[in-house]
């Protein structure tokens, strides 16, 4: 930083639109939420609060609210302990099949969503899990899988699996010395990757789209429908919260991420 | 161990490998075997648009993505620590918030009467409001912040193993800073470039939400093919023939990928 180059000037200025051009969107719908326009002004003409009691006195948005929070919380329920068990696993195993295993985990994130939401919608016709909860909490643990998966491995990396072995040796069982030495040492690592599945299942749209319906929508798809008809200000309300949700559910991972690095 | 990974892969397995390959059988037998679906996407003009749009707006979105990426990643590497987290950070977070809410955020800002128009009017730039949504260019403005990140993220990783003394050798050899970055880090950082384009590409072609949204209908991705297939036609062995499509593509992209650079890479696990 000795020398102000022109180069250096412009790779500033050029770095600043685009971090500007990346939180902009995030944050213009914190003013629109808190205008008292019916139609979309800027700067608003005056704040109120009316988009948030709207959300709030509103028995659809709640019931998909209730959804969301239903679904979301299940799916980590259930996506963490398999996650945790399967990351295990993988870095414990030498087994040469666990290397494919290891890939067909993180298929959630290779397949483009709309495929295998229409995938899953044409199974679930079949077995008559359509628009019902259970359908929901099992696509979104599918799709949280991959992030339980990668965060714990990253935990586990750094874990030193002789320690583990002295336990046993100790006397322990293998489930016994799991809990007692290995799981309190990567606890964070499985807190962020149940934070993430939480969040994945929070803001999951597409499956949703084909997969829900009657009183199980999420939030998403009813967000989703509103959007194809009008820009009603509730949704930038809506918009706020659950945004405001998944940063503070951000900044709680990462600095689980950092206690365990 | 074995035992311990069989309730995720059987979740695997029911959610995804299985509805995958009923599309794929789907797409071939119906009351009988049939290349029929396939026929139509290769000669139907609806079809065939379609994949050639989303093709040709994947290439702009990546290519726009690591003309806007690049700078970020280059700058997030060279600056201080601190600095650098502040950087990164402002980059995750838009990851980290809901497609949909983003998809909104940009309607707002770029409609007719949204935040730019109202705002450039006020400036009496214009007379007329600009046509900033309900058409490709919406639709690109908003995947590109989307995808942006997959961009940066794996630009900046590769980045940090580039070794700073290069560049001071290659200075002290007589090379200018332009000189120096054209002929040593810009070919160790093509990796990273790879990597980045591959995602945001493949991410891009399967896109949903803002062509739907910010597209107004004439911007006909093949997502939107599947889900309209499905939706409003009952179409399901057409939709499943133009899944399979994607998916083949997206697989092939991968492929070819991988034989230059590790796919961990890609998928940002390294």
């Amino acid at each position: 930083m000795k020398t102000i180059s022109p180069a250096r000037i412009a790779l500033v200025i050029a770095c600043a639109l685009v971090l500007i051009y990346l939180i902009l969107p995030v944050l213009i719908i914190v003013p629109i939420s808190f205008s008292s326009a019916r139609f979309l002004t800027f700067p608003p003409p005056s704040l109120s609060v009316r988009w948030y009691q709207q959300y709030f006195s509103n028995p659809a948005w709640m019931q998909a609210t209730q959804v969301t929070l239903t679904v979301a919380a299940f799916t980590v329920l259930i996506a963490t302990p398999l996650g945790v068990a399967a990351a295990y696993a993988i870095s414990q195993s030498k087994l040469r099949i666990m290397r494919i295993i290891h890939v067909a985990l993180m298929l959630p994130l290779v397949v483009p969503i709309i495929i295998t939401a229409v995938g899953i919608f044409f199974i679930y016709a079949r077995v008559g899990l359509v628009a019902t909860l259970p359908g929901l909490v099992l696509a979104n643990v599918m799709l949280g899988l991959p992030y339980v998966v990668i965060s714990v491995l990253a935990g586990l990396q750094s874990f030193d699996p002789t320690q583990e072995m002295v336990a046993r040796s100790l006397g322990m069982n293998r489930l016994r010395s799991f809990f007692a030495v290995t799981l309190p040492q990567i606890k964070s690592s499985v807190t962020a990757g149940s934070i993430f599945a939480f969040i994945s299942a929070m803001d999951e749209t597409i499956v949703a789209l084909f997969i829900s319906g009657g009183q199980y929508q999420p939030l998403t798809k009813r967000m989703f429908t509103a959007l194809r008809d009008e820009i009603d200000p509730t949704i930038a309300a809506i918009s706020t919260l659950m945004t405001a949700a998944s940063f503070m559910l951000v900044l709680l991972a990462s600095a689980r991420q950092r206690k365990s690095a | 161990m074995l035992a311990l990974v069989s309730p995720a892969l059987l979740v695997i397995l029911l959610l995804i490998v299985v509805p995958v390959g009923w599309l794929a059988w789907q797409s071939i037998y119906h009351d009988g075997f049939t290349l029929e679906h396939y026929r139509r996407i290769l000669i139907e003009d609806v079809y065939w648009r379609s994949f050639a749009l989303t093709f040709e707006i994947s290439l702009l979105v990546t290519v726009l993505a690591l003309l806007l990426g690049y700078p970020v990643a280059y700058a997030a590497n060279a600056v201080p620590r601190g600095w650098s987290v502040v950087i990164l950070a402002l980059v995750v977070l838009p990851f980290w918030t809901s497609v949909l809410v983003r998809a909104y955020a940009w309607l707002a800002l770029l409609q007719r009467t949204g935040v730019i128009n109202q705002f450039l009017h006020y400036l009496d730039v214009i007379g007329e409001p600009l046509a900033l949504v309900h058409n490709t260019l919406g639709t690109v403005v908003a995947t590109v912040h989307i995808l942006l990140p997959f961009m940066v993220l794996p630009l900046y990783a590769t980045m940090q193993k580039i070794p700073n003394d290069l560049m001071q050798a290659g200075a002290s050899l007589g090379a200018n800073p332009a000189h120096a970055f054209f002929r040593i880090f810009l070919p160790l950082s093509l990796p990273g470039v790879l990597a980045g384009s591959t995602m945001v590409f493949v991410l891009c072609l399967g896109f949903y939400i803002t062509p739907e949204l910010l597209g107004g209908g004439r911007t006909v991705m093949v997502s939107m093919l599947v889900s309209r297939n499905v939706e409003l036609y009952n179409q399901f062995g057409a939709a499943s023939a133009v899944a399979v499509v994607l998916l083949v593509s997206v697989l092939l992209i991968f492929v070819v990928v991988s034989r230059f650079i590790s796919l961990d890479r890609v998928l940002g696990q390294k």
